[in-house]
């Protein structure tokens, strides 16, 4: 077995591949999160619900229509996209001039519903998504084993986190979404219909949670408490990133994957606690997070 | 001098709220094709709330306010800026996450013969040279030519500016006033918000002296050296 200076290189060349699909992950759903709070200040406790419909549309899709794979990979994130649309414009709009502590609460409810849904629905064990013939088979690498379908997420993931921060960053529409960011009452005064954006903005950060979702079917089993799970870990990112950076919320999401997955094999007792632990230390040092800016 | 034709603003009764606050007290003015009227008043007299009323960025309104002939008390404001409006309000609203360039691309053209970003970078030379900067990181000078280029280059032809002289040193002062002229000359429309009347009396057609959300007087260029002390008592401190 190949070694080096003591380490199993085979054994940490796995876990860093675990660690960077985890946090390919981590990045589209702190995106998501990311987009919507830098627009709407909502903080959206029901990405994690919205990642879980994802991956069960794609499995509904399936077993019952008979949508394939790479079929569900575009119009579930449109799905998924436009209940956030609904969402936004029937039950957020309408608590907009409240304080955020209200949508925050309706978003948590809104979670805990569908989630309580679907455990009603399908129950808690969870289903299985086959993998995509196409994707099926792997590489045997010099340290590692790598499956087809494992780097397709990673690739895939960055290829569509890179695509938004360059819509957001480098764009006409993505000017509009900053200063509407920044100040959206001149912006309406500019003749802009802040209102459509701040929808559309919302259904896209939902929609990403769908396609990560529809990502991780074939990798994590199917199961109602799949979104929560994630959440929770995705906030801790999103802190450790600091809110509404878009650049900060894909790097420390796969980041601190790669965090997690190293843990993993040098002290694996710690690894689902390392995060949280690193979350605390970027509070005390730097509140508005690494990539925050200071308020 | 520019030919004075149709009403470009007429206000009628206009009454403006900020939550339980009534602010405008029934508002009563018009602005004319080409001309450059003032706003002239004490801090807190409704100057800038009757430029925000009429961009639909205060609370509540009622009353008349018709642009170019249309009636927009009742239009939301995203649409107001497209009957050929500009707006550059008192903090100036430069966007500090977009550069120099992007904010003097961001608002969409509202009619068609806007100036060319050419004829904007030779009229403020400075904003060429600064064009990669980040927007808040230009002088304030440099940030108030920055949001009046922004709004010529949407082809607004009737433009609300609201105390764009306020903080500035005394040459860039000079400099506005004489931007203000070409922009008179071009035929443009402009209603001004200025404290500093010296600024405002050379290039100003007519004033509306307001005073507790009420305008109290209309002065005429011509008629300003005979109510002189009528002025100062209105503006005086």
């Amino acid at each position: 077995m190949a070694t080096f200076l003591g380490i199993n290189l085979f054994g940490l060349f796995g876990q860093l591949l675990v660690g960077l699909i985890n946090g390919s992950f981590y990045a589209l759903l702190s995106l998501g999160l990311a987009i919507i709070f830098g627009l709407l200040k909502i903080i959206n406790f029901a990405q994690g619900a919205m990642y879980m419909l994802g991956a069960f549309f794609a499995w509904m899709a399936l077993q019952y229509m008979g949508i394939n794979y790479w079929a569900a990979l575009i119009f579930v994130p449109l799905a998924v996209g436009a209940i956030g649309i609904l969402m936004e414009r029937f039950l957020l709009r309408p608590i907009a001039n409240e304080d955020h502590l209200y949508s925050l609460l309706l978003t948590f409810g809104l979670a805990l519903i569908l989630q309580g849904a679907f455990t009603h629905m399908f129950g808690s064990s969870g289903m299985s998504y086959a993998i995509p013939e196409e994707l099926k088979g792997g590489n045997r690498l010099p340290f590692m084993y790598l499956p087809n379908y494992r780097a397709w997420i990673i690739i895939a993931s960055l290829a569509v986190c890179v695509a938004t921060w360059y819509m957001i960053e480098k764009t006409k529409l993505g000017a509009y979404l900053r200063a509407g960011t920044e100040n959206p009452q001149l912006m309406q005064a500019f003749g802009i219909n802040v209102p459509l954006i701040v929808t559309l903005t919302f259904g896209f950060g939902v929609g990403l949670a769908g396609f990560a979702g529809v990502m991780a079917a074939p990798v994590y089993s199917v199961s109602p408490d799949m979104g929560s799970n994630m959440l929770i870990v995705v906030f801790a990112i999103v802190v450790i990133g600091g809110m509404g950076s878009i650049g900060g919320a894909i790097l420390t999401g796969l980041g601190m994957g790669v965090v997690e997955g190293l843990t993993k094999y040098f002290y694996p007792e710690a690894s689902t606690t390392v995060i949280f632990a690193v979350m605390v230390i970027v509070l005390l040092t730097k509140p508005a997070g690494l990539f925050g800016k200071e308020a | 001098m520019s030919v004075v034709g149709d009403e470009k603003i007429r206000i009628s009764d206009l009454h403006a709220f900020y939550g339980e606050s009534h602010i405008l007290h029934g508002i009563d003015m018009t602005v004319m094709q080409g001309e450059l009227v003032t706003l002239l008043g004490r801090n807190g007299a409704g100057r800038s709330t009757t430029l925000r009323s009429i961009m639909n960025m205060v609370g509540r309104r009622t009353g008349s306010i018709n642009i170019n002939g249309r009636e927009t008390i009742d239009m939301s404001a995203h649409k107001i800026a497209h009957l050929g409006l500009g707006f550059c309000p008192e903090e100036r609203g430069i966007f500090s996450s977009l550069n120099v360039e992007e904010n003097l691309m961001l608002p969409p053209a509202v009619r068609s013969d806007g100036m060319s970003v050419e004829e904007i970078y030779e009229m403020f030379p400075n904003l060429y040279e600064r064009r990669m900067s980040q927007g808040t990181r230009l002088s304030g000078g440099e940030q108030q030519m920055l949001a009046l280029a922004r709004i010529l280059r949407t082809g607004a032809n009737i433009l609300l500016l609201d105390e764009i002289t306020e903080g500035l040193a005394p040459v860039i002062v000079k400099k506005l006033g004489e931007v203000l002229l070409k922009l008179k000359e071009r035929g443009l429309t402009i209603l001004l918000v200025e404290q500093n009347f010296r600024f405002a009396a050379p290039i100003a057609d007519r004033h509306y002296v307001m005073e507790h959300g009420h305008i109290v007087e209309e002065v005429h260029a011509h008629e300003l050296e005979a109510k002189a002390e009528m002025l100062n008592t209105y503006l005086g401190v």
